[in-house]
Parts: C-alpha cells; sequence; structure tokens
C-alpha cells in the first residue's frame, strides 16, 4: 500500500472502480447498457473516484457502442449535473478499439487516457498541441508539484494548457496542494476494487 | 398469371431489370422463373426475396417460384440458406434441395436481421469464420476479421435503426476471375423499410425542398451522414464503413427507393449516383472487397 505518498485521502479519491467489458461490443442497445451499469456505479460513488474501464476482454467494438461506452459516458461525467466527480482510464485498449474510440472522441471533442495493450498510457481524442505536448510531459513524470508548475512550464499558454487537461479531467489537480497528477499514477498507487 | 423473368446473372448489378418487372405487376399471379439463372450472389438472393415478398404482401398470395434447372445453382442457393426463407414467401414449383449437413464453406447464409440480439449473433458467426477466407483468399492481415465485424455490425444496425423493418445479410467469397482477376468478398443487407427517403424526411427534406427525393436523401446520409436522429452521435456507421472499405479498395452501393449511390473503386466503372431506377421499398446495401496481391504489391489494408 502506498498511499501514504500522498498525504491526503487519496483512498478516497482512488476509489478504482474495474467494469470489465467482455467479448463483443456491438449494437446501440448494449453499448447503453453497459453505459447505464457504469453510471448506476457512478452514482453509488461518493467524493473523488477514478474509473477504469477495462476493454482488454472485448474482441469486437463497434462505432455505436463505442459511442455509448466511451464518449455519452464522458459526457455524462462532464456536465455540471454530473452524478460524481470522476476520472475515467480506459485499460486493456487493443489497436482495433483505437479506430472507433478516435471517431467517437472527435465527433463530440472529448479526450479520454487509454492504457494500450502494451501497458503504456495514451491520450486519445481531441486537444490542442500544447495540451498533448504537456499531457505528455505529466504522464512521463507521474507527478508535477505546484511550485515546479512554473519553472517546468513558463510559457502562460503551456500552463494555460496543463489547467485545461485538468479541467477536462485528463489529469487530476490534487484541490488541497494543487499538485497535478497523471492518471496513470493514481492507478499504481491506490488499490483495485472489483 | 405474370411471368417475371429472373436475369441468367443476378447481383446488385442486374437487380434493377428484376425491379423494373415487379413494378409493372397487376393484381395477377405472379411467377418468379429462375430456371436460367447461372450465376446468383448474396445480393441477388435477397433482392430475390425481397422482391418476392413484395409480390406476396400486394397480391396477398405468395408468387410461384420456377427454381433453377442448374444443379450447382440449386446446390449453392441451399447451401447459403435461400430455401430456408424463401419457403415462407414463395411457392415451388418442384421440391427445393435440402441444405446439406456437416461444415459449410459459407461465409455468412442468409440470415434475417429483426433483433439487436441478431447482430450479436451475425458477428459471432463471422468471428469464427472470416479470419481464414479474410487471410487466406483475400490476403488481408489478422486484424482484418475485427474490422470487417465492425463493418458487419453497422450495417446490420442500419436495418433496425432506419428501416423500422426486417431484413437479411449474407456475405460470401467468390473468384472474380474473369471481371476481375482476383477473389472477392461480397457482404449484401437488404431490408423492405422506409428507405432512406422515409428515414430522413421528418427532419431533413423541409431543407431540401423540392430537390428531396431518394437520391438526396440518399447522399445526405452517404455523404454527409445525417439520421433522423438529434444525437450528434448518430451517423457515423456509414461514414466509417466507407473509409474502411476504401481502405481495403473496396467498393460500396447503397440503393433505396428509386435512386442508387455508391463509393466506386477504380477497377469498378459504374456511375456513383444514379436516379429515376425502378422503384423499390427500403434499401439494399452491397459492399465488395476485392483480394490484395499476397506479395503486398497493391494497395494493402
Amino acid at each position: 500500500m502506498v498511499l501514504d505518498r500522498i498525504p491526503i485521502d487519496v483512498s478516497r479519491l482512488v476509489d478504482q472502480n474495474v467494469a470489465s467489458l467482455y467479448s463483443y461490443l456491438v449494437t446501440r442497445p448494449t453499448g447503453r447498457a453497459v453505459r447505464l451499469a457504469i453510471e448506476s456505479r457512478l452514482v453509488e460513488t461518493s467524493g473523488t473516484a477514478l474509473f477504469l474501464i477495462d476493454l482488454s476482454e472485448v474482441t469486437v467494438l463497434d462505432f455505436s457502442c463505442a459511442d455509448e461506452v466511451v464518449a455519452k459516458l464522458l459526457l455524462r461525467c462532464a456536465g455540471p449535473d454530473r452524478p460524481a466527480e470522476v476520472f475515467f482510464v480506459f485499460r486493456g485498449v487493443q489497436d482495433s478499439h483505437l479506430g472507433p474510440i478516435e471517431v467517437v472522441l472527435r465527433r463530440h471533442d472529448l479526450a479520454a487516457v487509454a492504457e494500450t495493450d502494451g501497458g503504456g498510457f495514451e491520450l486519445l481524442g481531441t486537444g490542442s498541441e500544447g495540451e498533448f505536448r504537456i499531457w505528455s510531459e505529466v504522464e512521463s513524470r507521474g507527478r508535477i508539484e505546484r511550485d515546479q508548475v512554473g519553472a517546468l512550464f513558463p510559457e502562460e499558454a503551456d500552463r494555460f494548457a496543463l489547467q485545461r487537461l485538468a479541467a477536462r479531467r485528463l489529469v487530476f489537480e490534487r484541490p488541497d496542494s494543487g499538485d497535478y497528477h497523471a492518471l496513470s499514477r493514481l492507478i499504481r498507487l491506490g488499490p483495485t476494487r472489483d | 398469371m405474370k411471368v417475371v423473368d429472373v436475369p441468367t446473372s443476378l447481383d446488385y448489378r442486374s437487380f434493377d431489370p428484376l425491379a423494373e418487372q415487379v413494378q409493372e405487376l397487376g393484381g395477377a399471379k405472379t411467377l418468379f422463373d429462375t430456371r436460367h439463372l447461372r450465376w446468383v450472389d448474396p445480393h441477388g438472393m435477397l433482392a430475390l426475396l425481397g422482391a418476392g415478398s413484395i409480390v406476396k404482401e400486394r397480391q396477398g398470395v405468395p408468387p410461384l417460384l420456377q427454381l433453377p434447372e442448374q444443379t450447382d445453382v440449386l446446390g449453392y442457393l441451399a447451401r447459403m440458406g435461400f430455401f430456408q426463407w424463401a419457403g415462407s414467401i414463395f411457392q415451388f414449383d418442384t421440391r427445393p434441395p435440402r441444405r446439406s449437413g456437416g461444415e459449410s464453406d459459407v461465409l455468412l447464409e442468409i440470415t434475417p436481421v429483426t433483433t439487436h440480439q441478431d447482430v450479436h449473433a451475425v458477428v459471432d458467426r463471422v468471428q469464427a469464420r472470416a479470419g481464414a477466407i479474410l487471410a487466406r483468399t483475400l490476403h488481408y492481415p489478422p486484424t482484418a476479421v475485427v474490422q470487417f465485424s465492425v463493418i458487419l455490425s453497422e450495417v446490420c444496425q442500419n436495418i433496425i435503426e432506419h428501416a423500422e423493418a426486417p431484413g437479411w445479410v449474407a456475405a460470401q467469397a467468390y473468384n472474380w476471375a474473369r471481371r476481375l482477376g482476383r477473389h472477392v468478398l461480397l457482404i449484401s443487407v437488404v431490408d423492405l423499410g422506409r428507405g432512406f427517403r422515409g428515414s430522413l424526411s421528418d427532419e431533413h427534406a423541409a431543407r431540401f425542398g423540392d430537390r428531396w427525393g431518394d437520391a438526396t436523401a440518399l447522399e445526405a446520409a452517404f455523404i454527409h451522414g445525417l439520421t433522423r436522429f438529434h444525437d450528434s452521435g448518430r451517423g457515423q456507421g456509414i461514414q466509417q464503413i466507407r473509409k474502411q472499405v476504401r481502405r481495403w479498395d473496396g467498393g460500396i452501393s447503397i440503393r433505396s427507393g428509386t435512386a442508387r449511390i455508391a463509393d466506386v473503386p477504380s477497377w469498378e466503372d459504374s456511375p456513383p449516383l444514379e436516379d429515376g431506377l425502378a422503384p423499390f421499398p427500403g434499401a439494399q446495401i452491397s459492399i465488395i472487397l476485392p483480394a490484395h496481391e499476397p506479395d503486398g504489391g497493391d494497395r494493402g489494408p
């Protein structure tokens, strides 16, 4: 257990919910049912949570399902009426999933963090060049302390991009310290609960 | 009795004369004469089922189907499951052959698509069978089987989401030795629903004014991704199918109402848009995926 490395109640933050999705994710009703199942878990969540949507067992993901399970799920949690303060990481993302996921994210002007088959993390979807570059920096460092931000990102545009990433829930900004965390780091730090 | 002469070759290109004959039929009992049928692909089979269904509904009695004389055509129709579904549409002049047992070489037999569960069944079936055909016959990479399944899923969902009527799907690989000099894989989806114009009219017809018709409806959906849904996530299925088919140097065409629209590959010479065809209800989607050179010498996936 490494939660003590972050002196905040990260156990509440890293309330990792794993939705394992199996086999053929095809047709819109199937995607809608999966999304609603995930959303029901969201409603049960208190505080801040990191949801891990595991696609590693999904053989086929079509565009209709990707629209429901990825895009509409993110949209549901992006607005002011979102059911909980949640972050998402899509895990086990295979090459064959990338096309549908990218398409639906771009269609809705969204972005998401994905852990691919090889174990690396990628930012998928839309964003400025600066957002992708700053996200990679946060990802490679794992954590950027608040007082490092100015030195690391002297350009105002880059600091704005960092704030945008936090607002889009693509990195986590700790409310107490203002430190920024890559979502992948939160996965490594926190417990997993099935 | 009225006679519909089924062409000797029945595919998506030779369907129009059949549609014209069906349009001109009156109320008299009808005979579909397939005795001289020499070649039929999945599209031809589904179109024949569709034509028979229309006549049956219009006349209130099942039309008569005179079976092909060639035994290999009969056997192929049986293997594709044609007679299983034709039995509820036509009366046969003679008893059709039964589908033989054992392992079939057919990629996807004629399968009705009525519910989303049917789409799952179709994907399940082709996942198990398509890999070998795509890899060995078409020389596509192993990953193509997933993309192929996605195409099938999206194209079948088009029936359920937009036609609001049942339809059929079928797929099979052929050696187009004379026409193209290589193998192709054909996917066909046919429904007898309200067609693209019917699906889009409420939402989009007013904007097009006098120009609204089957051709403009097809352009709206096929080119611009319009749907009847307000949801911005809708309408991408056909767009993404088109992209993937283009990557594989294939062709896709949709015939609906009196029009047909197509992405025409370089090896095909049909027009990208046709209007004024014989009216036929619903929609017919035809996808042709050609084999690639085994050494990767042509444009690969």
